[in-house]
C-alpha cells in the first residue's frame, strides 16, 4: 500500500516507447513488464501493471526512476 | 563626411568597416593585410561595444563571424588566399543560412603558400564559390584607397539588404598603397533597423532556428531555387563597371583592381600616340557585369583582358561576349607587377596586328 | 492530483528521433529541465552539432542555431560576445569536440569564453554508421576498428576534459553519465550548475556525459548502459575534473 495520505501513479505513452526496457530494469517494486501488443512504432512497449487498477490500490510509491530513465518522456508520475 | 586622410588600403578598409557600424572583428594574421587586424584591434578596444578576437585560425574567425551574424549584428573578417581557402565551409554556411557577413581578401601569390607579393589569383575561388553547394557570393573589386573605403561601406549595405555574405576582393598592392580617403559619416549601429530573424533569445516570441540542413530533397531543392532568385535579383541589380575612355575606343583593356591602374596609365601613354584604346573595369566581379559588356562590344571589335593571374576574369568575359568578339589575354601571375609602358606595348602589338589603325 | 513529473516546458511536443535507449534524448530533456528551473528559456541560445543531434532544434523550444561540423565552440563565442545577456550553450559530440573541433574548443576554454559545452560522450560516431570516435576505448569494435581500437594504430582515447582543465579560462569541468537514476540526477546538477557558473559571468564551464549508442555499440540500451558503469567509467572516471568556484559556492548552491 501507499504510504499515509499520499498516493502515486504513472501514466505511460504506450505510442512513445521504444521498448527499450531501461524503465522497467531499474522499478524497484517490478510494476513495469514488456506488452505482447506492438505500438504503431513496431515496438513492444512498456506496461504498466498497475494501470486498470483503482487510484488507491496502486503500489506505485512515486520513485520516478522510470521517469528518470525514460529517454522519450514517455512516462508521467502524478501524485494524489 | 570626414576630412582628406592619406591612408593605406587595408587602414581604409577597416576605418570603413567600423564607420559602417561594424563593432565585430575576428582574424588571424597573414602578410599582406595584417594592417587590416591590427587596426581593428585598437579601433574596436577604443569603442565601449567593440569586440576584437584574434582567432586561431581563419577558420576559427569565419564562425565566430556565424555566430555574430546570427544575432543580426554588422560583423567583419579578413585574410588573404591561403587563409580564405581556409574561410570556404563558413562561406558555404553564410550563404546557405542567408546570414550577412563581410569578408575581405587581399590577395597574394599562389596556389599553395604562394609569395606575398600582389596577385589576381583568387578570382575562380571568390566568383564561383569557393566552398561547396549552389550558391553565389557577391564580390567587390576596388582599385584606390578611396573606392575600398566606399564598397566596404557598400557591402555591409549589400550583406544585410541581401541577407549574404559579400568578398571584397584587394590585392597587395592596393592594401599597402596610400592614398587620400574621404569617409562618409559614421553609422551608429544602434540606428540601423532591426532584423525580424535574427537569435537573440526568444521573449515574447516563440523560438527560431537558423540552420541549413534540409534532410527532405524537395524542400532542399526549394530552397536551393530561393537562393538563385535571390542571386537572380543580384544579377539585375548590382552589376557595376567603370568606362574609361572607351566611347571611341577600338580596342578595349578589361582588368580591375591593381591590373585596372596600371592599364589606366597605358592607356594614357597610347592615346597620346594617337591609339583609340579604352578600358572597361567590372567593378562587380560576381555578379560580372555582363550585360554592361555586352553593350559595349557592340561598338568595339577588340578587347584585352589583363589579369595578374593565368587568366581567370577572362572566362567570365568569353562568357558574356559569346564569342563575337576578339578577345585577347596578357597576364603576369606570381605575384609580378607589369608597368604601364609594358601594357602598352602589348595594347600597341595588338592594335596594329588587327589593323586597328585602319578603322573608320 | 499533481503531476510530479512531466515534460519539461522548453522541450518541444515532439516525439525523439533518437534510437530506444539513446542517452542524447535524456541528455536533452535534463537540460530543459535546468532551464525550465533557472527559468531562463527566453534567453538560451543553442548550439546544435554535427552528428545524431544535429536536429537538437527540433526538440528544445529555444532560439538555436547550427554550426558546421566542430565548430560549436567558436559559433557560439559570437554569440556570447555579440549578446553577453545571453545563455549560450554548445551541444556537441566526441567527434565535433574532440577530433574536428579540438582547436576552436580549446581556444573558446583558454579565452574563458563564458558558453557552456555539453559534450556527449558515447565513444563512437553515431550518425554516420559507428566509427572511431577520439574516445573509443582500446579494444573497443567499431566499424573502422574492426578488431578493436588498437593504440599503435589509432593512438589511446583522448582525455578532453582534462586537457581543457589546464586553460586558465576553463571555471568548471565536470564528467558524468546518464547509464543509472542516480547519475542522471548527478548530470542534471552539472548542467544546472554549469548554466549557473555562467550566469554568473565566471567563464567556460562544460560538463562531459557518458552516454549509450546501443545501435552503434551493438548491445541492447541496459547492457549498454551496463558497458558504461563497467568499462567506459575505467577510462573516462566521473568526477569533477575542474572546479574554481570554490570561492562562489554560496552563490551557485
Amino acid at each position: 500500500m501507499a504510504s499515509k495520505g499520499k498516493q502515486w501513479f504513472i501514466r505511460l505513452d504506450r505510442e512513445l516507447c521504444k521498448g527499450c526496457y531501461l524503465c522497467e530494469s531499474v522499478c524497484p517494486l517490478g510494476l513495469l513488464s514488456v506488452s505482447d501488443r506492438l505500438n504503431q512504432k513496431g515496438y513492444y512497449p512498456v506496461h504498466y501493471k498497475e494501470q486498470d487498477k483503482a487510484v488507491e490500490e496502486h503500489q506505485c510509491k512515486g520513485c520516478a526512476l522510470c521517469a528518470i530513465v525514460c529517454p522519450e518522456i514517455a512516462i508521467e508520475v502524478y501524485r494524489v | 563626411m570626414s576630412e582628406k586622410l592619406l591612408m593605406r588600403g587595408t587602414h581604409a578598409i577597416a576605418e570603413a568597416a567600423v564607420r559602417s557600424g561594424c563593432r565585430f572583428y575576428f582574424g588571424y594574421p597573414i602578410t599582406p593585410q595584417n594592417e587590416l587586424t591590427e587596426y581593428m584591434a585598437s579601433a574596436l578596444a577604443g569603442l565601449e561595444d567593440g569586440v576584437f578576437i584574434q582567432a586561431e585560425s581563419e577558420l576559427a574567425a569565419i564562425n565566430m563571424v556565424i555566430g555574430v551574424s546570427m544575432t543580426g549584428k554588422r560583423v567583419m573578417t579578413s585574410s588573404s588566399s591561403p587563409g580564405i581557402s581556409l574561410k570556404q565551409e563558413g562561406i558555404s554556411y553564410l550563404a546557405a543560412q542567408e546570414l550577412p557577413a563581410v569578408i575581405i581578401n587581399t590577395m597574394r601569390g599562389g596556389p599553395g603558400l604562394g609569395n606575398i607579393a600582389p596577385s589576381q589569383g583568387d578570382y575562380f575561388q571568390a566568383t564561383r564559390g569557393g566552398g561547396h553547394g549552389d550558391y553565389r557570393t557577391i564580390v567587390l573589386a576596388p582599385s584606390s584607397g578611396q573606392e575600398s573605403a566606399d564598397l566596404t561601406r557598400m557591402a555591409f549595405e549589400y550583406a544585410d539588404h541581401y541577407r549574404t555574405p559579400v568578398l571584397i576582393l584587394g590585392d597587395g598592392m592596393i592594401g599597402q598603397m596610400m592614398e587620400p580617403v574621404v569617409f562618409p559619416d559614421p553609422i551608429d549601429p544602434g540606428s540601423l533597423p532591426p532584423k525580424p530573424w535574427v537569435l537573440d533569445g526568444a521573449k515574447g516570441r516563440s523560438s527560431r532556428i537558423i540552420k541549413s540542413l534540409i534532410l527532405d530533397p524537395a524542400a532542399m531543392e526549394e530552397h536551393n531555387w530561393k537562393l538563385f532568385r535571390k542571386y537572380e535579383m543580384i544579377e539585375r541589380e548590382l552589376p557595376q563597371a567603370e568606362r574609361f575612355f572607351t566611347d571611341d575606343a577600338r580596342l578595349v583593356a578589361i582588368a580591375y583592381g591593381t591590373a585596372s591602374r596600371i592599364a589606366k596609365g597605358a592607356i594614357k601613354r597610347v592615346r597620346e600616340m594617337g591609339l583609340k584604346v579604352g578600358l572597361f573595369r567590372p567593378k562587380t566581379l560576381w555578379p560580372f557585369p555582363a550585360r554592361e559588356l555586352r553593350e559595349l562590344s557592340s561598338v568595339v571589335s577588340d578587347f584585352l583582358v589583363f589579369e595578374m593571374s593565368t587568366g581567370q576574369m577572362l572566362e567570365d568575359v568569353k562568357l558574356a561576349l559569346e564569342g563575337r568578339r576578339r578577345t585577347h589575354f596578357y597576364g603576369r601571375p606570381g605575384g609580378v607587377i607589369s608597368t604601364p609602358d609594358e601594357i602598352a606595348k602589348v595594347i600597341t602589338n595588338i592594335y596594329y596586328r588587327q589593323g586597328l589603325e585602319t578603322e573608320t | 492530483m499533481k503531476r510530479v513529473f512531466g515534460r519539461p516546458k522548453s522541450m518541444k511536443d515532439a516525439a525523439f528521433h533518437y534510437c530506444p535507449g539513446c542517452g542524447h534524448s535524456v541528455i536533452h530533456r535534463l537540460i530543459a529541465e535546468v532551464i525550465d528551473e533557472l527559468n531562463i528559456r527566453d534567453k538560451v541560445i543553442g548550439v546544435p552539432p554535427a552528428g545524431c543531434a544535429v536536429l537538437a532544434y527540433d526538440y528544445f523550444d529555444v532560439d538555436m542555431g547550427e554550426a558546421p561540423h566542430g565548430r560549436g565552440a567558436a559559433v557560439a563565442t559570437g554569440i556570447k560576445r555579440a549578446l553577453p545577456e545571453r545563455i549560450v550553450f554548445s551541444y556537441q559530440g566526441d567527434g565535433d569536440i574532440a577530433a574536428i573541433g579540438t582547436a576552436e574548443t580549446i581556444h573558446a576554454a583558454n579565452r574563458g569564453e563564458c558558453i557552456t559545452v555539453i559534450f556527449v560522450n558515447n565513444g563512437v560516431y553515431g550518425m554516420t554508421g559507428g566509427q572511431m570516435a577520439p574516445t573509443t576505448i582500446v579494444g573497443q569494435v567499431s566499424t573502422t576498428t574492426p578488431g578493436g581500437r588498437n593504440t599503435n594504430r589509432d593512438g589511446a582515447p583522448i582525455d578532453l576534459s582534462e586537457m581543457l582543465a589546464i586553460t586558465n579560462g576553463s571555471v568548471y569541468i565536470e564528467r558524468t553519465a546518464v547509464n543509472t537514476p542516480r547519475n542522471i540526477v548527478r548530470t542534471k546538477r552539472a548542467i544546472h550548475k554549469a548554466f549557473q557558473v555562467q550566469m554568473q559571468g565566471l567563464g567556460f564551464s562544460l560538463v562531459e556525459i557518458l552516454s549509450a549508442c546501443p545501435t552503434n555499440w551493438k548491445r541492447s540500451p541496459v547492457q549498454a548502459n551496463e558497458w558504461i558503469g563497467s568499462e567506459m567509467t575505467k577510462i573516462f572516471p566521473l568526477k569533477v575534473i575542474k572546479d574554481t568556484t570554490a570561492g562562489d559556492r554560496e552563490a551557485l548552491e
